[in-house]
């Protein structure tokens, strides 16, 4: 998955996250590495994804989420 | 009042016949354009009066301003609250400004009733039908609107929910003759339900079927387009509320969700429903009757 995109939403509060998500998912075929650094965010990004029908992957490290979208 | 039941206002008898109401609430824009924030803000601060059965009459205002804006926007945002007041038939009677880095603005509202009339949260009895009279996803609109996600048509009817006073409502809710009553704001339907529920000892069985929502708070919702503040709403009252599994995740996402000068819920005898909900009609498409409120069973709301 080298081209997937990487977004950093860290320090965004909602909406900015899931908009963010939504355009790295519409211009990288819907895929999406996503980092972020509230519990919102990260369930606003999951319903988003499962919109879309597409998986996520949720990864906590140090306080912050990393979001495996595809 | 007492201080156990979360209501509404603060009411204080002078007389055998009179007593004053008073409440104030403010916060940060959820509209960019500072004559509709005025609006909305000041039918917020003056729902709960008319939640309490109060008839408002003076308010002052608060407002946070930031000193890089031009003093016009907060004219715009004064002219907006005035209006408001003016329509609830109540006079703005001057306020206070202090300079913030976010503009802030609300009033201190303060109303009057016979000490009879007051309608606390906690007056709900067994079998006594609810009814709200405004449609829920406001907060969940206004996130959308933040991300540029609403159509001009949306983004009017989101005002327009924000902006009807409950000046109507109340009206009608007097004249049929109701138990208890609430306005829904920030803890979403099912957190003032659930105040209405513990204040009465009852368990309140909503339909979410009959629940009047927006449908493109569902539509949103079901993208994540979720404010914070229904999270949290969500996780308070976790122990407190059951959801039946057919109810989708998104309408419950709704049924949460915060709002910003909501509508009452109004719990009365069964029989008057039905009047109600005519009188009302006149005013609004929205309400309905959505539950019943039955003896406490464990949890204070149940929906399905």
């Amino acid at each position: 998955m080298a081209d997937q995109a990487t977004v950093d939403a860290r320090g965004r509060s909602c909406p900015e996250p899931v908009i963010m998500t939504k355009r790295a998912l519409d211009q990288n075929g819907n895929r999406a590495m996503v980092l972020v650094d509230n519990q919102v965010a990260v369930d606003n990004i999951t319903r988003f994804a499962d919109s879309r029908g597409l998986k996520v992957l949720v990864k906590e490290k140090d306080g912050d989420f990393e979001l495996t979208i595809g | 009042m007492g201080f156990d039941s979360s209501d509404d206002a603060a009411v204080y008898r002078v007389r055998d016949d009179l007593a004053i109401v008073q409440t104030v609430d403010f916060f940060p824009p959820m509209v960019d354009d500072p004559y509709t924030f005025g609006q909305v803000a000041a039918t917020n601060s003056l729902s709960d009066i008319y939640a309490m059965g109060g008839q408002p009459a003076t308010a002052m205002n608060l407002i946070c301003f930031p000193s890089c804006l031009p003093v016009s926007v907060m004219g715009e945002i004064l002219a907006g609250g005035y209006d408001k007041v003016q329509e609830a038939g109540a006079i703005v009677a001057g306020g206070h400004t202090i300079e913030d880095e976010e503009p802030k603005y609300g009033l201190c509202v303060t109303g009057f009733m016979h000490p009879k009339d007051v309608l606390t949260n906690s007056g709900a009895q067994v079998g006594d039908a609810l009814v709200l009279t405004k449609s829920l996803g406001t907060g969940i609109l206004s996130t959308g609107g933040k991300a540029g996600m609403l159509t001009d048509g949306e983004y009017r009817r989101m005002v327009e929910l924000m902006t009807t006073l409950n000046k109507n409502a109340q009206e009608c809710m007097i004249q049929v003759g109701a138990h208890a009553c609430t306005d829904i704001t920030g803890f979403g339907l099912l957190g003032h339900a659930y105040e209405m529920a513990a204040g009465s000892g009852m368990t309140l069985a909503l339909d979410s079927r009959r629940i009047p929502v927006e449908k493109k708070a569902l539509e949103l919702a079901r993208e994540g387009i979720i404010p914070g503040g229904a999270y949290n709403n969500r996780g308070y009252l976790q122990d407190f509320v059951e959801i039946a599994p057919t109810v989708s995740l998104e309408l419950s996402d709704v049924l949460y969700d915060p709002q910003t000068a909501g509508g009452l819920l109004i719990a009365l005898p069964e029989h008057k429903a039905p009047e109600l909900l005519r009188r009302l009609e006149e005013w609004t498409g929205d309400a309905r009757m959505i539950g019943y409120a039955r003896p406490f069973d464990g949890k204070s709301i149940r929906v399905k």
